[in-house]
């Protein structure tokens, strides 16, 4: 085990983790104002389940959850690229980007 | 399984799938605007074609140092999402026409790129596969429901999946990490070792169990999971929407049954209680919630809420049998499925797109051909014999009764009763209501592919006997 793991503990990496994951989605449903917060909060579950990876990968002395972490922060990126072009479009069309406004389509 | 086994031969087909997709690519950018969509489309259902067949004769076995696996089963779903892919590129061809040049050439390149996705979901031996596989397929399709650009719904559609789908991800995720936690390895082979190890699998690989399923159950729509579905099908492009409604929700089945059949097969009576809710629920509020509705894309979407709860139940059964009638539902699935699609692509009034049940009034005198297409589609839907889906629903019912899911059966019987009313009532206004203003003829692509679907279902009794025994040997591949 890594001695940064061991003096400290899993406990703390795994409660941060759990916090940034319930901010995280607690930013998707409370949000009622801007498109973009929703993209950060999207960033703050991945990032929580990174952080579980390498503390975990570190305890574990098994590199393989740190090689994971490397894909899933490029899959990140390619998502938020994708994200913001989808938003870029989506205020052309509409002229804003208030959550409150995304509600053409109901029922 | 020995780690330094490379052994690439066994991912050729998706190999083959990548290059040809980076090829098409290409070669669209250097065509001159608006002439690359055609050629492009035509490449993409070459290279479907092609990889089909790479796929039948595909090697199995590990590969990848343990991180793909090919054998009976991940054949059958390739199979599968190749033929869903095929059929919505197929369905792109005829959407776009000289007078509305909506789709731009990137749109089969993304369905390939998507189904290349989706097949390395179905070959995953590894949660890293999984996750890798999994977003390939999401990200494509995110962009693909946004991809008629000067369409507010279909840029609004775009931006719910993807909100939707990226938490849906990242709770996936999450359980990976607390998996990965837990178990100490991303392997399916690592994790049936470590799930079997104790009598009482730790907390934290249950809570991550539950995540896993959580986020799988997001992409297939199920309840009570599936608020995205009903906007996003109506806004996103019929094409688009048609592929939405088969390759992936295979792939993502291929992921439940092999995560579940493999490493959680162990502890099966801790995770069906969970498959059970989540297949009653989206049975009964698919065949419910489809009553008031008027237009017939969403209709289809909670059409597929139901489907996929009706599937569900060959999981939930969690047997062998339970695996090849969930594999055969699917198949009679998709037939049925992407011939309504076909229709629903073919209702255009005058060039221009109309997607309300009530456009549909007095087609069966002036296109009976087609008419009669959509009411085989939705008799087969019903499960009505001897058509596709009755075959679909017979064994789902059959396996979870064996397992001894009485009450399952019973409120699925109940709920394909209701259902039946909204899929008659389509039939009702094709044939006896008063006639609105005829649709235009539909393109020959939408022609072959409702034809075709329309045989495949009328005559799917006869191919039954053979793909009930694939499936079988799929179902054992998974078994191990």
């Amino acid at each position: 085990m890594n001695p940064a793991i061991a003096s400290v503990g899993l406990g703390p990496y795994l409660f941060v983790s759990a916090a940034l994951l319930v901010l995280g989605v607690f930013g998707i449903f409370l949000n009622r104002k801007n498109i973009i917060v929703l993209l950060m909060s999207m960033e703050l579950i991945l990032l929580s389940a990174n952080l579980n990876l390498v503390a975990f990968s570190s305890a574990h002395g098994d590199l393989s959850g740190q090689v994971m972490v490397l894909f899933v922060l490029t899959i990140a990126a390619a998502e938020a690229a994708i994200g913001l072009a989808i938003v870029t479009v989506y205020f052309r069309n509409r002229g804003s980007i208030q959550v409150e406004d995304v509600t053409m389509m109901k029922g | 399984m020995s780690v330094t086994v490379f052994n690439w031969t066994v991912a050729l087909p998706e190999i083959f799938l990548a290059v040809s997709g980076i090829i098409i690519l290409v070669a669209g950018v250097l065509q001159r605007k608006g002439e690359g969509f055609f050629p492009a489309a035509i490449l993409s259902l070459a290279a479907f074609l092609v990889c089909g067949f790479l796929v039948v004769f595909s090697s199995s076995g590990a590969g990848y140092a343990g991180t793909f696996v090919n054998d009976g089963f991940a054949r059958f779903m390739k199979e599968l999402i190749l033929a869903g892919g095929f059929v919505a590129v197929a369905l792109c061809v005829s959407y776009r026409t000289p007078e509305r040049q909506t789709l731009p050439f990137e749109t089969p390149v993304l369905m390939l790129f998507s189904t290349l996705g989706a097949m390395l979901m179905a070959s995953s031996a590894n949660l890293m596969t999984l996750f890798v596989g999994l977003e390939l397929s999401s990200l494509s399709i995110y962009i693909l429901c946004a991809v008629e650009r000067e369409n507010v719904f279909s840029s609004e559609a775009g931006m719910k999946y993807f909100i939707l789908g990226s938490l849906a991800s990242g709770l996936l995720l999450y359980g990976i990490s607390l998996v990965y936690g837990y178990a100490g390895t991303l392997e399916y082979t690592g994790l049936v070792d470590a799930v079997r190890a104790t009598a009482m699998p730790p907390m934290g690989l249950v809570v991550g169990l539950v995540f896993i399923v959580v986020g799988l159950c997001f992409k297939l729509s199920a309840v009570p999971f599936h608020m995205w579905t009903p906007d996003v099908y109506q806004g996103a492009p019929t094409p688009v929407t048609a592929y939405m409604a088969g390759a992936p929700k295979f792939a993502a089945f291929a992921l439940f049954l092999r995560v579940m059949a493999g490493p959680f097969g162990s502890i099966a009576p801790r995770w069906q209680i969970l498959i059970e809710t989540v297949s009653v629920l989206s049975m009964v509020y698919g065949a419910f919630a489809a009553i008031p509705q008027t237009n017939i894309k969403r209709l289809m979407a909670y059409s597929s809420i139901g489907h996929m709860g009706y599937a569900m139940m060959g999981l939930a059964a969690a047997s062998t049998a339970g695996t090849q009638a969930t594999l055969i539902y699917l198949a009679a699935y998709f037939v049925m499925n992407a011939g309504v699609f076909a229709g629903i692509t073919a209702m255009r009034r005058n060039g221009r797109e109309v997607n309300s049940i009530a456009d549909l009034a007095g087609l069966g005198r002036s296109d009976p051909g087609m008419a009669l297409a959509l009411a085989i589609f939705m008799f087969s839907m019903v499960g009505a014999p001897p058509l596709a889906g009755f075959f679909g629903k017979f064994m789902v019912f059959a396996a979870a009764w064996q397992s001894g899911l009485y009450v399952l059966v019973c409120i699925g019987a109940l709920s394909s009763v209701v259902g039946a009313y909204y899929y008659l009532r389509v039939v009702k206004v094709m044939y006896f209501d008063a006639p609105a203003h005829a649709l235009d003829h539909p393109a020959p692509s939408l022609v072959f592919v409702s034809g075709g679907m329309g045989i495949a279902t009328v005559v799917f009794a006869i191919v039954l006997g053979p793909l009930m025994s694939v499936a079988h040997q799929a179902a054992l591949a998974l078994a191990g």
